[in-house]
């Protein structure tokens, strides 16, 4: 057991690490490439060839980053096959053909724009190039797409029937799975956080050349382009947000109770602001906080759009207690039932094994019908105690609040560096105000990586929600070869960002004693 | 003289080109060949066997593999 509880400790490691640094590359891609065809547009509307020296700067450090971060995602791949082989059977075609999708379609449709964006600029003509440039973009984001329909398929399940024959789901409607609420939701809600992040970092090089004072006007326009797009991007990231978290309470309360550290709700739920849990020994469930500013009835809003409704807190989900509009007091299925329903069908998984080796179809169809019955409770069989369904709530709850936090400033920073480079561009040169864009590259990373880390960590136990726990996921493999891999993928990774950033600096370093607006041929 | 117009001769014309003229992209493509042959031809071949696909013919097998670890072996 000791064992079994390492190998999969080093595997989730393993794969947050490798998604973790995947992701250090992605929402960077999906950003610039859109602000890349947007200066690109100016340039062809306006025939300014200074726009073409500007674009092609940003276009370069978009290829960098694409260089750098290209096939970092196949790994994780490799790591479903080799760490997760029960659940990479166990999702059967589901997962395989949204991914072979963005095989097809996204990577080649990116692969072919790519080379027309980088290298076509004399050879194809104006309009053509921005087409190619604008499918670059389109294509990076049906990349995403695909993936995070996957991946969104794991938070809810839909669309698919397990099939006890051979062992796995079967997708029995491609729509529900495509244009699932929570994958729709995710997939917004992501492209625009790349937007954001991809913005800010254009402000943060652009603060840096105006701190430098070097190329003050390309950098200026820079910011408006950046500034626009950061504000449509944050705005859309918040309302999407917004759409994510009636999605979690919908399908992943215990998610949402972990995100803000809520143990017993209640009608018209306060939202915590900004809080510090008490340590874990010291928690109860009526006063879990050390400290905290609410928003009143704000959960409640969140995540029912009703500042009445019920939020239950994470005692309450394994009670199955709920107060009603009425305010009575109701008990559904505690997650102790649960257990027991999830334990019924493993035995009816058994009994159908045992049928269909003696050949005994009659059996078979009955314990088949009985696995279909609770199938939604299948993973519960598999947890130790109802606790066991409760994620890692401090990292949960911190990351949330960092993310949360992080976005208000960036929204904040979007707005001020709008106002200031549309009505005050002498203050765009600034000192504190270069410090704050450039400071603020790391506090969008930071903020990207926290969502992501709610999304994930605040599933916990599940690999699919309430299906399959992530400790029923792993293969038979062994904890020293995982953590062998583990640490070639993190000098690996490593690697490539130091490479990454390097090779950014050098560039934007040596270009920028340069006339970015003057395109080289 | 048609050709060295077609629409291939035009396509090879510019990735052939494209890659002549490459200043930054020439370090970029050292890094993307190094980190493909690290994945592919070490991680992947070494590391990160595909266990189901290995280890069993048929997808009965494996269906069978899958079974006997969910049923019986995580308990």
């Amino acid at each position: 057991m000791n064992e079994l509880i390492g190998v999969v400790d080093w595997s989730r490691a393993q794969f947050a690490l490798t998604a973790m640094y995947h992701w250090l590359f992605v929402p960077l891609t999906i950003g610039l490439s859109l602000i890349v065809a947007i200066m690109e547009s100016i340039y062809v509307r306006t025939g300014d060839t200074r726009w073409k020296g500007i674009t092609k700067f940003w276009m370069t450090l978009f290829g960098i980053n694409f260089a750098c971060g290209v096939a970092t995602g196949i790994i994780l791949e490799f790591e479903f096959g080799t760490n997760w082989s029960n659940y990479s059977w166990f999702v059967g075609d589901i997962f395989g053909a949204p991914l072979a999708i963005e095989g097809l379609l996204a990577f080649f449709m990116e692969a072919t724009f790519v080379a027309v964006m980088f290298f076509g600029w004399n050879k194809v003509s104006k309009k053509f190039h921005l087409a190619s440039t604008w499918l670059t973009a389109l294509g990076v984001s049906l990349s995403a797409l695909w993936i995070l329909v996957a991946n969104a398929w794991m938070q809810y399940p839909a669309g698919c029937e397990f099939d006890p024959a051979q062992m796995r789901n079967v997708m029995t409607d491609f729509a529900a799975v495509a244009l699932s609420p929570v994958a729709v939701n995710k997939f917004f809600h992501t492209v625009f956080s790349g937007w954001v992040l991809g913005a800010v970092f254009v402000v943060g090089v652009s603060s840096w050349l105006l701190l430098k004072k070097r190329n003050a006007e390309a950098a200026r326009k820079s910011v408006v382009v950046a500034s626009w797009v950061g504000l449509v991007g944050i705005l859309a990231t918040l309302y999407t947000g917004h759409g994510s978290a009636v999605e979690v309470s919908r399908h992943q309360p215990m998610k949402l109770a972990a995100m803000e550290g809520l143990y017993r709700g209640s009608c018209g739920q306060d939202l915590v602001a900004v809080g510090i849990l008490k340590p874990e020994d010291k928690r109860t469930a009526e006063d879990p906080m050390l400290f905290s500013i609410d928003i009143p009835r704000g959960l409640s809003f969140l995540a029912n759009s009703d500042f009445d409704s019920f939020v239950p807190g994470i005692d309450d989900l394994i009670e199955g207690r709920t107060i009603t509009e009425q305010n009575d007091t109701v008990y559904g299925l505690s997650y102790a039932h649960k257990m027991a329903l999830g334990a019924s069908v493993r035995a009816a998984l058994a009994d159908y094994d045992a049928a269909r080796l003696s050949g005994n179809t009659a059996a078979m169809n009955a314990a088949a019908d009985s696995i279909q019955k609770n199938f939604r409770y299948f993973g519960y069989g598999y947890l130790s105690s109802p606790k066991a369904a409760v994620p890692n709530v401090d990292l949960t709850f911190y990351t949330f609040h960092i993310m949360v936090a992080a976005g208000g400033y960036l929204l904040l920073l979007f707005v001020v560096m709008l106002f200031v480079s549309l009505r005050r561009s002498d203050l765009l040169s600034n000192k504190w105000l270069c410090i704050l864009g450039i400071i603020s590259i790391a506090i969008v990373w930071i903020c990207s990586q926290s969502g992501w880390i709610v999304a994930e960590v605040g599933r916990q136990p599940w690999v699919i929600q309430d299906l399959m726990p992530t400790t029923s996921a792993i293969s038979g493999i062994r904890e020293g070869s995982v953590q062998t891999t583990f640490w070639i993928f993190a000098i690996l990774f490593t690697g490539l960002l130091i490479a990454e950033i390097s090779i950014m600096i050098r560039y934007i370093s040596a270009t920028s004693k340069t006339d970015i607006q003057q395109p080289k041929k | 003289m048609a050709a060295r117009n077609s629409f291939w001769h035009r396509v090879v014309d510019l990735y052939v080109d494209g890659f002549r003229s490459m200043t930054v992209g020439r370090k970029l493509w050292l890094l993307i060949i190094i980190k493909l042959f690290i994945i592919f031809a070490i991680l992947k071949l070494f590391f990160f066997p595909n266990l189901l696909q290995r280890d069993y013919n048929t997808d009965a097998e494996r269906a069978d593999a899958v079974r006997e670890s969910l049923i019986h072996t995580l308990e």
